[in-house]
């Protein structure tokens, strides 16, 4: 316990009327970070379960694994296509990972310091939820975004979603969304469009004649007849996006690397089954729906499909989970989750400016999830008064 | 017979289970009455340092009802009074006689007493002080007429003494006990009783209406039975309930005419060498129980159980209302990189442990956090563990910023703090639970009642 002593004779440094007692939070953060602390109950439960906030972070983040590895490989997959070259497993993956690597370090150093900053100021502790939301952001950006531009929406987000509000738990926004959604207003060249999903397209001179980095939604969202629809299909076969060898954010892509991390959270107890359950059903109720209107082409596509396309797994399973902004009552889960996977298919099909409406989706159930949750407190207490005059009847 | 199924909640399966059996009898020199025991009385003390008491002498009497006494449950001359910060009376130590001297009082069958005679009784005797109140658990007001009055006959916290045990020979007491009871109310007397157990010993008493529950705890908990059976919406609602021991002395008082506070505790924990049960009268020294028991001395030593229980130490005396002393590891150690471990040997609900793959095995906790506090995240988990038709989160969160009308629409009411115990126990968050429902209650005491 060499480590152990060294902290300890540093500590007093970092405790008020030490030397660097202005970084006393960032010492708290690295301390407990090493170590988990020995601080014993002394009100309440003797006992407590062995759970804590940075296990939870971490289960997440081993949830996001293999989206992110499997990322990282088509990030190289799709940059050697579109030269028309076939290389080995590794070499597809160590490209995307030397592309998607700058994109971590830079939302971390970018939100993880202004979340130091703020705990120093506020003398609270350094809370963990930037772990996940980090991460979170490198994997649903373009590969191309550039960094400075994320590291200024990583800042902006982490304010005003986060900070002004008091910090992790008190937020009502997931903070990658709305990183992702300042990137997509002020930045929307670079965030959308058919040259922004695959790494160096634009000044690569050995690009494949006629290929395109369009992704799907993007193509989808130009469909007009049921012709193009079937060559869209043809060009994106199912397979393909349940594997998720297709253009499109980071770590969005692969079904099955998603479900992978699903079962993660699901088995773990992390996030709830109702949330995930719901938003997959509401995009269902409403594909569905789609297909028996059949009113345009798109709507043609079969209802599956919209599950496997575009950001809408990693959002219901990822990002519609977070538990600080999801709804909190039990009853309010399956209402929020069903409305955020119905808006998501509603938003991609109707509305043609946003080709994919998974994050506006979310965000805005975000900001209607208390008061969901409003509604469905209300209703309990209602329902308890009610027990109140049965009750007295009975006597 | 009415059988009620609890579905949530939780069984924590710790080491250090208390065998059956009873230990040789051991001599107890001192006894000690914690007046913090007994929730709201303002305590006007009787005796002063060398003043000789009997058992059944009253020690102090409440400010506010001045009727309502706890009495001595030993003769013998009050060796020491002990005031903690602002002159608060802390405790009060008794060095017993070697014979035992009672105070006389009437041996009458209940059946021949009215109401208030019976009141009279059990306020003379201190017993009055052993009947608690929802809502908020707390002494009852002498003039107030309960709408009915509940007894749990079992324990389902973690370790807890079984009743069935311990009570076995005292069936005819507990059924005085209910008659008494019976008559202090114009609605029904519940005893609610363990449904796991088949040959349950309180299954044939009279005079009551019996309920099985079956479940994990806190199906025992008497909140949750009355919640199930007569829910309490109004602060007008007024239950009251009786823990089965005490239940126990109160027949025993009318049947003998005496104070005899004779009861048998489990000794538990896993730091315990042989976890077994003794027979004791209330409020002894814990010294000479502890003596040659303890694994090592770095321990948490609880009065009561683990979720619930008070902090004591080695020389400090049994509280009342309290059946079980459990000692656990102390838990003042750090942990390198302990969020991060596979964790075999981490205990937790959550499926983030290997540990989750061990079912069936007798764990040993200890009084660590398990981690830094954090800010009140609501994620809903915490939900499974209250089986109440009651949002644990918002009643705690109208409890933090003091909402007295929110508190009253979602329940405070039906809880006390042992029932949000276990939401406390499975919280991520660190926060202290319990706490903040005492807060709320003593609020509610002073702005409603």
């Amino acid at each position: 316990m060499k480590i152990r002593n060294y902290v300890d004779k540093i500590k007093p440094k970092f405790q008020k009327g030490g030397k660097f007692a202005f970084l006393e939070s960032t010492f708290d953060a690295f301390e407990t970070f090493l170590f988990v602390p020995n601080k014993t109950t002394h009100k309440g439960a003797h006992v407590r379960d062995s759970i804590d906030m940075k296990r939870v972070m971490i289960t997440v983040v081993v949830a996001l694994l293999p989206a992110l590895i499997f990322g990282m490989w088509n990030v190289g997959y799709q940059y050697h296509l579109s030269m028309g070259q076939h290389v080995g497993i590794f070499q597809n993956f160590w490209f995307g990972f030397l592309k998607v690597l700058p994109l971590i370090i830079v939302a971390y150093v970018a939100g993880l310091g202004t979340e130091f900053i703020f705990a120093q100021i506020k003398h609270h502790e350094v809370n963990e939820g930037f772990l996940v939301s980090g991460l979170l952001i490198a994997m649903i950006v373009p590969v191309t975004v550039p960094l400075w531009m994320v590291a200024v929406s990583t800042i902006l987000a982490v304010i005003i979603a986060k900070e002004v509000f008091g910090g992790t738990g008190y937020n009502f926004m997931n903070p990658a969304l709305v990183t992702r959604a300042i990137l997509f207003f002020a930045y929307p060249t670079k965030m959308s469009g058919s040259d922004v999903w695959i790494a160096d397209l634009t000044k690569n001179p050995n690009i494949v004649d006629g290929f395109s980095g369009a992704t799907i939604l993007g193509d989808l969202a130009q469909v007009k007849t049921v012709e193009q629809l079937q060559k869209v299909q043809e060009h994106f076969p199912v397979i393909n996006q349940i594997i998720g060898t297709i253009p499109g954010s980071v770590a969005e892509t692969s079904f099955i690397a998603i479900a992978i991390g699903a079962i993660i959270l699901l088995v773990s107890g992390i996030a709830s089954w109702k949330t995930m359950f719901s938003g997959f059903l509401g995009g269902i109720f409403v594909a569905v729906l789609f297909n028996l209107i059949g009113a345009n082409a798109y709507m043609q596509l079969p209802w599956y499909e919209h599950l496997f396309i575009g950001g809408f797994a990693f959002g219901m399973v990822f990002m519609l989970t977070d538990p600080v902004t999801s709804a909190h009552t039990e009853t309010g889960k399956w209402i929020y989750g069903f409305l955020a996977g119905a808006f998501a298919i509603i938003l991609r099909v109707l509305n043609p400016a946003y080709p994919e409406g998974v994050m506006l989706s979310i965000l805005l159930m975000n900001v209607f999830a208390p008061w969901i949750d409003h509604l469905v407190v209300q209703s309990h207490i209602k329902r308890r008064m009610k027990r109140a005059e049965i009750n007295s009847k009975n006597i | 017979m009415k059988t009620i199924k609890i579905k949530k909640g939780l069984d924590i399966n710790l080491k250090g289970k208390p065998l059956e059996k009873i230990s040789p009898p051991i001599e107890f020199v001192y006894y000690g009455v914690y007046p913090s025991d007994y929730r709201i009385i303002t305590p006007k003390l009787n005796v002063k340092i060398g003043d000789r008491v009997k058992a059944g002498t009253p020690i102090f009497f409440d400010k506010t009802q001045t009727q309502v006494c706890v009495t001595s449950p030993i003769s013998g001359i009050v060796e020491n009074i002990i005031y903690g910060d602002k002159r608060k009376l802390e405790l009060i130590i008794i060095k017993a006689d070697k014979q035992i001297e009672y105070e006389p009082f009437a041996q009458v069958s209940p059946a021949l007493l009215s109401r208030e005679q019976l009141i009279d009784q059990l306020l003379k005797s201190g017993l009055f002080a052993k009947i608690k109140r929802r809502p908020y658990g707390i002494i009852p007001k002498i003039n107030e007429i309960p709408q009915n009055i509940h007894i749990s006959t079992f324990d389902t916290a973690p370790l807890a003494p079984n009743y069935n045990f311990t009570l076995k020979e005292n069936i005819s007491e507990i059924q005085t006990g209910i008659d008494v009871l019976s008559k202090l109310t114009n609605g029904k007397v519940y005893l609610n009783i363990d449904g796991n157990i088949s040959t349950n010993i309180f299954e044939n008493l009279t005079n009551c209406q019996i309920t099985k529950f079956y479940g994990p705890h806190p199906a025992g908990n008497v909140g949750v039975q009355i919640h199930h059976l007569t829910p309490i919406i109004k602060k007008e609602d007024i239950i009251w309930t009786v823990n089965v021991q005490d239940l126990a002395f109160i027949g025993r008082f009318f049947n003998t005419g005496k104070l005899d506070l004779t009861k048998k505790i489990a000794l538990t924990g896993s730091e315990i060498k042989e976890p077994h049960y003794y027979e004791v009268i209330e409020g002894c020294q814990i010294t000479p129980i502890l003596n040659n028991q303890l694994n090592n001395e770095n321990v948490r030593i609880i009065s009561g159980n683990v979720l619930t229980g008070i902090i004591t130490s080695k020389d400090m005396y049994m509280h009342a209302f309290v059946n079980q002393i459990t000692v656990i590891p102390e838990g003042n150690y750090y942990e390198m990189f302990g969020w991060a471990k596979p964790g075999l040997r981490k205990y937790s609900v959550y499926g983030t442990f290997l540990s989750k793959i061990c079912k069936n095995k007798e764990w040993v906790l200890d009084s660590n956090y398990h981690g830094g506090h954090r800010p009140f995240v609501l994620t809903g988990r915490i939900d499974k563990y209250l089986p109440m038709d009651i949002l644990p989160q918002y009643l705690l969160k109208a409890a933090l910023v003091e909402d007295i009308e929110n508190l009253e629409k979602l329940g405070i009411y039906e809880i006390i703090e042992e029932d949000i115990a276990l939401c406390e126990f499975a919280s991520e968050t660190k926060m202290d639970f319990q706490p903040i429902i005492t807060n709320a209650i003593n609020l509610m005491i002073k702005e409603v009642e």
